[in-house]
């Protein structure tokens, strides 16, 4: 093996997370990459493959900053091709050869990487990378045997694998959260570690200082339907004051402008459904209306007059574009809509 | 036969194609084809593939030829999406194949159909691979317009308009290949505005026909806002269900694939761990799902558009082809909404089809944007 063996950047005293359940063999966690004519990434968590293969490749590059890297994609493999993406390249740079999706992968695949594992290439590193499952069992038991370096990307299931993984990527980034404020987000995200990390940059790029569980709450606790179920009521029964209080507190809580559009749309569409109702054309069992809502929304409708729904519809449509990126103050964009619809219904 | 048959109406980009293929030692690297929808722009850019892996330029038999074209000649790499964006995975998995050495042909070509549908991240990706280009790589990006791709992308590649072609040109097409009656021919690439899978589709299949008729009597049966918040909600529900029609079969046979993949038994549940995968590839087909909506909604609005557009000429008396004049369930539709309408409403209605498509395209709610459609379609004062 000699010299190409290269060990992790990560300092041991960050490994402790391991200890509690320590792969045997040549098996290793995700985050401590090592260098090696063939290195196995495996494990069912995408996010922590994709990050497996990039510490490997950064490994390579701080080695050899030349290092160029070749992706083979195992789901659409040819006979030979290992061979060519291994071979040197003519201007001598260091080569990684990265298989992707083996997991996936075409029987000329498991046959070339079976070849390959016996008589590897010292120069070069080919990554295998195996989301899990029985295919190209054959070709794992080799490289397992052939004491290649085994970077595991379990599932993290438990919660404290996924603090563990949070406060990860906050140290990488330099920052710090309350332990609460950590639970808080796991509750909120953490079924889906890429949406879980998704939300610890967001939360590094748009906050500064210790990150607490006010501004969790605020941006992942959610909860607005009910918010804005109550300000499509006051605005549908011509109370504008009373659903712009509503609104504006719904948003200064940190609610998303777009679910609240969505309740007001949701509202008018019963509205103007209903209406159709009453000019025959339809029933509501074939609108799978229920007796209530259609009760509610005939009360409703003394208020209303064709123009002013389709005045009201006009607006929340406008609004859901202007929430949407056209326009340059959402927060706006729906109070103009409640103004709207409010005003719509008074006019008579 | 060359392999440029199947280019319709264009000259002009043909001419250009073919000379820079016959000269391959003054190549150009990177090329943007653009072209509105149906112009032709990914059949444009196939044909130029094989022209350039052809020793003869693009005879059309050859095995060269032939493999291109049918898209299973291995220099060849052409990535599509069925999703609203091209994943940035996907691009940088570009790069490795854009630096192999051709196997087989003259040069490794790689073809980017809607380069338009990249957010900028990924653009800088691609933006690094064709920059230096490898002597024996050929870059061949599609997009609507030369608008639809970033600066940096556009100034480093050489830009071939492709235009709509007359849909003479197309019917004559769609009768040279499927066999298809001149008549119901041309009716078809009127209606499809030149655009030519579309075309062929019309022709081929009478339902598809009777669907497009259908979204263009929702117009006329828009009476007031009731009818209209219903009949956006049909409008939705039919895209929905096409979309689901021409997705289910794919969505099933790749699951069926990752469930062999993993080694799992179909039906049987899954062990905790393969999971993630399998939501993955359901996120993923979601997600196709969802364009697809979008897509045929999209179509429906052209399709509304060509209508309002025929109702314009005739109120205007102007003299040139209907594009639902060939049909008489549609002429129908065009006279009455004529006769009991003013131009200015005509234009107005046109323009609410016009900021419908925008918001569509801006990610609104679709059910939303089509009932705030259908209300300004209502006959109104
Ligand atoms: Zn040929």
């Amino acid at each position: 093996m000699g010299t190409s063996w290269h060990s992790g950047r990560v300092p041991p005293a960050t490994r402790s997370r391991t200890a509690s359940r320590k792969p045997t063999g040549n098996a290793r966690s995700w985050d401590e990459p090592t260098l090696a004519p063939v290195v196995l990434v495996r494990g069912p968590e995408g996010l922590l493959r994709e990050r497996a293969v990039d510490g490997l490749v950064a490994l390579a590059r701080e080695r050899d900053p030349n290092t160029e890297k070749v992706e083979l994609d195992a789901a659409a493999y040819g006979a030979g091709n290992l061979q060519v993406a291994a071979s040197p390249s003519l201007f001598g740079e260091a080569k990684i050869v990265v298989v992707t999706a083996a997991e996936a992968g075409t029987d000329d695949v498991y046959a070339d990487l079976l070849a390959y594992v016996a008589a590897p290439d010292p120069e070069t590193t080919v990554v295998v990378v195996h989301g899990g499952g029985q295919r190209g069992k054959k070709m794992l038991d080799a490289i397992v045997a052939s004491k290649a370096p085994i970077l595991q990307c379990d599932a993290l299931t438990r919660d404290a694998d996924k603090a563990e993984f949070v406060s990860r990527d906050l140290r990488a980034a330099k920052r710090r959260a309350e332990p609460e404020a950590v639970r808080a987000l796991i509750d909120a995200v953490g079924a889906d570690l890429r949406e879980l990390a998704a939300a610890v940059a967001q939360l590094v790029n748009d906050t500064t200082g210790t990150i607490g569980v006010g501004v969790v709450d605020r941006y992942y606790a959610g909860r607005v339907e009910a918010t804005g179920f109550k300000v499509a009521d006051a605005a549908v029964a011509g109370d504008a004051g009373g659903a712009v209080a509503l609104l504006r507190h719904a948003l200064a809580t940190g609610a998303d402008p777009v679910p609240l559009v969505a309740a007001l749309a949701m509202r008018m569409r019963t509205l103007a459904k209903v209406a159709a109702i009453r000019g025959g054309s339809v029933t509501a069992r074939e609108l799978g209306l229920q007796d209530w809502q259609v009760r509610n929304a005939q009360r409703d409708l003394a208020r209303w007059t064709p123009e002013g729904l389709a005045t009201a519809i006009t607006a929340v449509a406008q609004a859901d574009a202007e929430v949407k990126g056209a326009g340059r103050d959402p927060v706006y964009a729906v109070e103009k809509a409640v103004l709207t619809i409010a005003q719509a219904t008074a006019r008579r | 036969m060359t392999v440029w048959d199947e280019v319709v109406g264009q000259e002009a980009a043909v001419d250009v194609l073919q000379r820079a293929a016959g000269d391959t030692r003054s190549m150009t690297h990177a090329w943007l084809l653009t072209g509105p929808p149906g112009s032709g722009r990914s059949v444009a850019a196939r044909a130029f593939a094989a022209a350039l892996q052809c020793e003869q330029g693009g005879c059309g038999a050859c095995h060269q030829c032939t493999t291109t074209l049918a898209g299973t000649h291995p220099d060849l790499t052409v990535v599509a999406t069925d999703q609203v964006t091209i994943r940035i995975e996907e691009v940088r998995s570009l790069i490795g194949t854009a630096a192999r050495t051709p196997s087989l042909g003259r040069f490794r070509v790689i073809v980017v159909e809607d380069a338009d549908r990249m957010i900028e991240r990924t653009t800088n990706v691609l933006l690094k691979a064709i920059e230096e280009p490898p002597a024996h790589t050929v870059w061949v990006l599609c997009a609507p317009s030369v608008q639809d791709v970033l600066p940096t992308i556009r100034s480093r590649c050489r830009a071939v308009p492709l235009r709509v072609p007359p849909p003479e040109a197309v019917a004559e097409l769609v009768v040279r290949r499927d066999g298809a009656d001149p008549t119901v021919a041309l009716a078809a690439a009127r209606a499809a505005q030149s655009h030519v899978g579309l075309a062929r589709r019309l022709a081929r299949d009478p339902e598809a026909r009777g669907r497009r008729s259908a979204v263009l009597d929702v117009a006329r049966r828009i009476r007031g806002v009731g009818d209209a918040v219903l009949a956006a909600g049909e409008l939705v529900d039919v895209a929905k269900a096409e979309a689901a029609s021409s997705t289910s079969e794919r969505d099933a046979t790749e699951r069926a694939e990752l469930m062999r993949a993993l080694g799992a038994q179909d039906g049987a549940t899954l062990p905790p761990r393969l999971r993630s995968q399998v939501r993955q590839l359901e996120e993923d087909q979601k997600r196709r799902a969802t364009r697809r909506q979008r897509d045929v909604l999209d179509r429906s609005m052209v399709d509304l558009l060509s209508l309002y557009r025929d109702v314009l000429v005739m109120q205007l008396g102007a003299d040139v082809d209907l594009i639902n004049g060939l049909d008489p369930n549609d002429l129908a539709v065009v006279r009455s909404l004529a006769a009991d309408s003013t131009p200015e409403q005509t234009v107005r209605r046109m323009d609410a089809i016009g900021v419908a498509r925008e918001r569509l395209g801006s990610n609104v709610a679709p059910l939303l944007a089509m009932e705030a459609l259908a209300i300004a379609l209502r006959p109104q004062g």
